[in-house]
């Protein structure tokens, strides 16, 4: 069987119906303009907004990709379209990563709409490229691989967008997106390190302005660990409690 | 194991003449049983009937035979082939239609039939060719365009249907396909029902419709409490529930003297007051109708219709169950139809 049929419509169906509808395209452009904006206003010193952009980025694919996820799961669950899913003559393993790479791509597109205003307003001459779309990318994936993690952990939609707040506020803060992991309290650094944010963060830091404090090799690594454990945890979950 | 496929794989011409084999299938989930020790085979090109009272493990046993559910024990078979282990592989072989419609509401009628089909891997063409041809069958092409959640109940039932059989199934599932929905709409899908098994399909029917299953399946088997406890054709099942002959009767005359007539007719049971002008004879042989008439005319009655009843299927569910009298499958336990549950 083509299964690459399948995984490409399930994509497809995704991004047609829950991310590239009005509303989240409106938050994608709404979102990263606003906590841009809160800094200049809210600074008592000049703000580059070079100096922004990595952290801006992290978390425009953080809340773009983390709770859409698990709320478009639990949806599906809660309607019992996704036992037509889990029907299909696909494997757990490839439906989930269609299900997972219409957000992935979204969180992608996301982090780049506030490169695109900063482009208008500074001089982005410098920038590594090619780790930046790196990180961008497994970002894109380890936030969506958590809103897969929360989706298994929740029945209810309402459950989904709480319990994903409920990880991702803390990751506004202890991430090093705008205060540095090294100036948070020593008590707190532990929690940093133990958050995929963080080295996400980390590697935009040094490709935008080169002051991350990590080595790129040690983050990418780790994200990619995270990927791979995030999403090993929920399929067998999945398999364990979807799949009874 | 060996011994057991060796001797119920019953194969026509290379093909396997069950379209699904099932051998003491259990589920056991948090220490209850849901299903326990299934036997039963659905024969290729058949209406199979899984009837029992909610919670008996009707859906249950679905779950387990489509990928919805780990099977905790026992063996099933799937177009020849075992699959015991997982029924992941032999997917591609069944259309399931559960018991709610469960399509994308905000997509329409033929995107969600070419969504359907995609994850079965039909080329593009190939799939809208196919959603066109089901939206024309099911009634359903003036519908196409408008998007699901503005279908009617009974719409959203036929494309549901559509939808289980776009990549052309050998064995579709049908779960309570016309519980909730108007009686016309029902009428259209027990037609449709009938045309697909006509076609060839074999199907696998729930139902809390004793007229239903009565009409549709060849062959029924009755599930309580995980149990299956009778296994059969239908018409045989029929036949077994009906205990005495029965002959209902209107008739004109006094009423009082039918008792009288007991003694006068040959094997009767007993005669049975319905109402002034409806009486019933219980016989243990069968009833000669044109005697019936002359003894009734000799002794001052009038007849207007006299008609045998057969017992309906929902009497063979109650009787089987036993669920009308709070008791669960004493009806015939222990007579499971072993020629039956024998597969082949």
């Amino acid at each position: 069987m083509k299964t690459w049929i399948a995984f490409w419509n399930i994509l497809r169906k995704d991004m047609r119906n829950y991310y590239l509808k009005p509303p989240n395209i409106s938050w994608g452009i709404i979102f990263p303009l606003s906590w841009t904006l809160m800094f200049f206003l809210r600074s008592p010193v000049a703000v580059e907004v070079r100096d922004l952009l990595p952290g801006v980025m992290a978390l425009s694919i953080l809340f773009g990709t983390t709770s859409m996820l698990a709320v478009t799961i639990t949806f599906e669950r809660k309607q019992r379209s996704f036992e037509r899913l889990l029907m299909a003559p696909i494997s757990l393993n490839l439906l989930m990563l269609a299900k997972t790479g219409g957000a992935v791509l979204f969180g992608v597109a996301n982090a780049f709409i506030p490169v695109l205003f900063a482009s208008f307003l500074t001089d982005l001459s410098g920038v590594r490229w090619g780790p930046v779309f790196g990180g961008v990318f497994l970002i894109a994936v380890t936030s969506t691989f958590l809103g897969l993690f929360i989706a298994v952990a929740v029945k209810e939609v309402f459950e989904a967008q709480t319990f994903s707040n409920f990880f991702r506020f803390p990751m506004v803060f202890l991430c090093g997106l705008f205060i540095p992991v090294q100036d948070l309290p020593a008590i707190l650094q532990p929690l940093s390190y133990i958050l995929p944010l963080t080295y996400g963060a980390d590697i935009l830091k040094m490709a935008v302005n080169g002051d991350g404090h990590l080595s790129m090799v040690f983050s990418f690594s780790l994200l990619l660990i995270f990927s791979a454990l995030l999403f090993g945890l929920s399929t067998n979950r999945i398999n364990q409690k979807w799949i009874s | 194991m060996q011994a057991f496929w060796a001797c119920s794989l019953f194969t026509r011409g290379g093909m396997a003449v069950n379209v699904i084999e099932v051998k003491k299938l259990s589920k056991v989930y948090d220490n209850k049983t849901a299903v326990d020790g299934a036997d039963f085979a659905v024969r290729r090109g058949e209406i199979f009937g899984f009837l029992g009272p909610n919670g008996a493990g009707k859906t249950t046993t679905i779950n387990m035979l489509t990928g919805l559910a780990r099977i905790s024990s026992g063996q099933v078979r799937i177009m020849g082939q075992d699959y015991s282990s997982g029924v992941k592989k032999a997917q591609h072989l069944m259309g399931v239609v559960p018991d709610e419609s469960n399509l994308y509401e905000e997509m329409d009628g033929f995107e969600n039939l070419t969504f359907c089909a995609a994850l079965y891997g039909m080329e593009r063409k190939m799939r809208e060719k196919r959603a066109r041809e089901l939206l024309e069958m099911f009634g359903l092409a003036q519908a196409g365009q408008k998007p699901f959640k503005a279908y009617s109940k009974g719409m959203k039932r036929k494309l549901t249907i559509a939808a289980g059989i776009i990549h052309q199934p050998e064995i579709l599932f049908l779960d309570e396909p016309t519980t909730g929905i108007d009686v016309a709409s029902a009428r259209q899908i027990r037609k449709l029902v009938g045309d697909l098994n006509q076609g060839g399909t074999s199907i696998f029917l729930t139902t809390h419709y004793m007229e239903e299953a009565e009409r549709l399946c060849h062959r029924l088997a009755f599930i309580v409490e995980g149990r299956i406890i009778r296994l059969g054709r239908t018409e045989k099942l029929m036949q077994e529930a009906q205990k005495e002959n029965i002959v209902q009767f209107a008739f004109q005359g006094d009423g009082k003297k039918l008792q009288q007539l007991e003694e006068r007719l040959p094997g009767v049971n007993r005669v049975e007051q319905m109402n002034e002008s409806t009486a019933r004879i219980y016989s243990s042989e069968a009833v000669d109708l044109v005697s019936l008439v002359d003894i009734f005319r000799e002794n001052g009655f009038s007849l207007f219709e006299a008609r045998v009843i057969r017992p309906s299927l929902e009497e063979v569910f109650v009787n089987i169950t036993g669920i009308e009298h709070g008791r669960h499958g004493s009806g015939w336990a222990g007579a499971v139809a072993e020629e039956e549950v024998e597969i082949q």
